[in-house]
């Protein structure tokens, strides 16, 4: 059975439609990459998954759970396996960089503070920012804040993580990094990963499909190299743009 | 239909912050967040409220003194500025201060916080806003507010009793005695009843105002300006009705 599942998802803002019947599935431990022009509503989507938005018609299911008619307890349930890195990081400013990775085990689990240490470390230097523990948001890179809210994310032991342009705004080599990262998290802890993102050579080298939208529906989900090399006119016209953009 | 659906909102977000007070002290970073809310708004504003409660007790010493002193009765100037202070002016002006000083750092932060997607994520990280963020500051307005109020009635005392015996020739003492005959418990306890209600006012506003923002900088600006808006009137308009309720 498909982790997350659209089924026929429509989502429009002020009479602007922005998900259209949106169909499409999510395997488990897969890097899927949404990928599409600008305001197609690939973030949109992701905020579907853990109900930061709700669909107008259509269902979201995350592990047979209908998201959007769930209980609050069983939306807690699917939020505690998801986590999700926002495009600026999201960290809350006034806490240094250990304490925004601890914060969901120490505000949401009974854990000790032995254990909360032993696990934010772990998750510091799964994503190489072990330095920079002690640090306040404002006082690191915005690639080092990109790392720590993957850290965060991951720090709960998630089996989603959803990545929300990770590597905008990033330069060349610290995208490289983030993409590695993606990678080994998937590799390594087996984790499902779905990275909306605009670097599609970027995704073409590290994610197992691709997912084209387009005005709100799928056009084309493959493997990189069926997704290169096919020839729906969409796809054509899609990869032809961003190659013009390179 | 758009103001009734603000209303409710709104009503909703104090609702539950005053729900989740007792959380306040449950956890770690929660009881950090309220010493540093408790220290920005009863320390951080208390060079603007001495100021303000030091003129409107001038102010109000001058303007009664003169007009006493038409009829010789220039001795109960320290009760007319303290019965002035005690159940209106201090809890009035301290609720203006708050909502101009704290009201509005806070609708921006937490506006600041919403269009950074910082308050999405401590939703999908299952750690309710409204107890996270919106109940240590709204418990410190609560807190604070009697206690900058009952200072602002003692420094706007003292100012008007600097003001009548320099400009007025009421003798300090005397205007002192006077002020302290005047004073009993109802009107304190009005007084700081108000700045009690005025506190959880001005923080419901700012953070209803502030967890709604969106549109980016253009909505911190909106969100900010709305909350103290809407806190003057709100404080104006139960003011009043605290007044009317306790004293006809």
């Amino acid at each position: 059975m498909s982790l997350v599942v659209f089924e026929n998802v429509k989502k429009q803002f002020s009479g602007r439609k922005v998900l259209d019947g949106l169909s499409f599935e999510i395997e488990k431990g897969e890097i899927l990459a949404l990928v599409g022009p600008s305001g197609t509503g690939k973030s949109v989507t992701l905020k579907h998954i853990v109900r930061l938005l709700e669909p107008d018609e259509g269902r979201v299911l995350v592990d047979g759970v209908d998201v959007s008619a769930c209980s609050r307890r069983e939306l807690e349930a699917i939020r505690s396996r998801v986590g999700y890195l926002f495009q600026s990081g999201a960290l809350l400013a006034w806490m240094t960089v250990e304490e925004n990775v601890a914060l969901p085990l120490r505000e949401c689990t009974g854990l000790s503070e032995d254990e909360i240490d032993r696990r934010v470390a772990a998750a510091l230097d799964a994503v190489e920012l072990a330095d920079a523990a002690d640090k306040y948001p404002a006082e690191i890179s915005g690639g080092m804040q990109k790392r720590a809210g993957l850290a965060r994310a991951i720090v709960r032991e998630s089996d989603v993580i959803l990545y929300d342009e990770p590597t905008s705004g990033l330069d060349p080599v610290t995208s490289i990094t983030i993409h590695r990262l993606i990678k080994k998290l998937n590799r390594e802890l087996g984790i499902t990963s779905v990275v909306v993102t605009h670097d599609l050579q970027g995704a073409l080298g590290f994610t197992d499909r691709l997912l084209l939208v387009k005005d709100g529906r799928a056009v084309e989900c493959s493997a990189p190299a069926e997704f290169a090399a096919s020839t729906n006119p969409v796809v054509r016209e899609f990869l032809a743009a961003m190659k013009g953009e390179l | 239909m758009s103001f009734t659906r603000e209303v409710g909102r709104t009503t909703r977000v104090m609702l539950a912050s005053v729900a989740a007070f007792p959380s306040v002290f449950r956890s770690r970073d929660s009881r950090r967040d309220f010493g540093v809310q408790l220290y920005k708004t009863g320390i951080g504003t208390l060079p603007v409220v001495t100021v303000v409660s030091l003129f409107t007790g001038m102010i109000l010493a001058l303007q009664v003194g003169l007009e006493l002193r038409r009829f010789n009765q220039e001795i109960y100037l320290g009760a007319a500025v303290m019965i002035t202070l005690i159940r209106e002016m201090a809890p009035f002006s301290c609720g203006m201060c708050l909502a101009a000083c704290v009201g509005s750092a806070i609708a921006a932060e937490l506006g600041t916080m919403a269009v950074n997607d910082e308050i999405a994520a401590l939703e999908i990280m299952s750690i309710p806003p409204i107890r996270f963020l919106a109940a240590p500051r709204l418990l410190a307005l609560v807190v604070m507010a009697p206690v900058l109020a009952f200072f602002c009635c003692v420094v706007g005392t003292l100012g008007g009793g600097v003001v009548g015996a320099t400009q007025l020739g009421v003798n300090f003492e005397q205007y002192m005695a006077s002020a302290m005959s005047i004073a009993d418990v109802k009107d304190l306890a009005t007084g700081l009843a108000k700045a009690v209600v005025f506190g959880l006012v001005i923080g419901t506003v700012s953070v209803a105002q502030g967890l709604g923002t969106s549109l980016g900088a253009t909505g911190v600006g909106r969100a900010t300006q709305r909350s103290v808006i809407i806190s003057f009137l709100l404080i104006l308009m139960l003011g009043y009705m605290i007044t009317r309720v306790c004293y006809q």
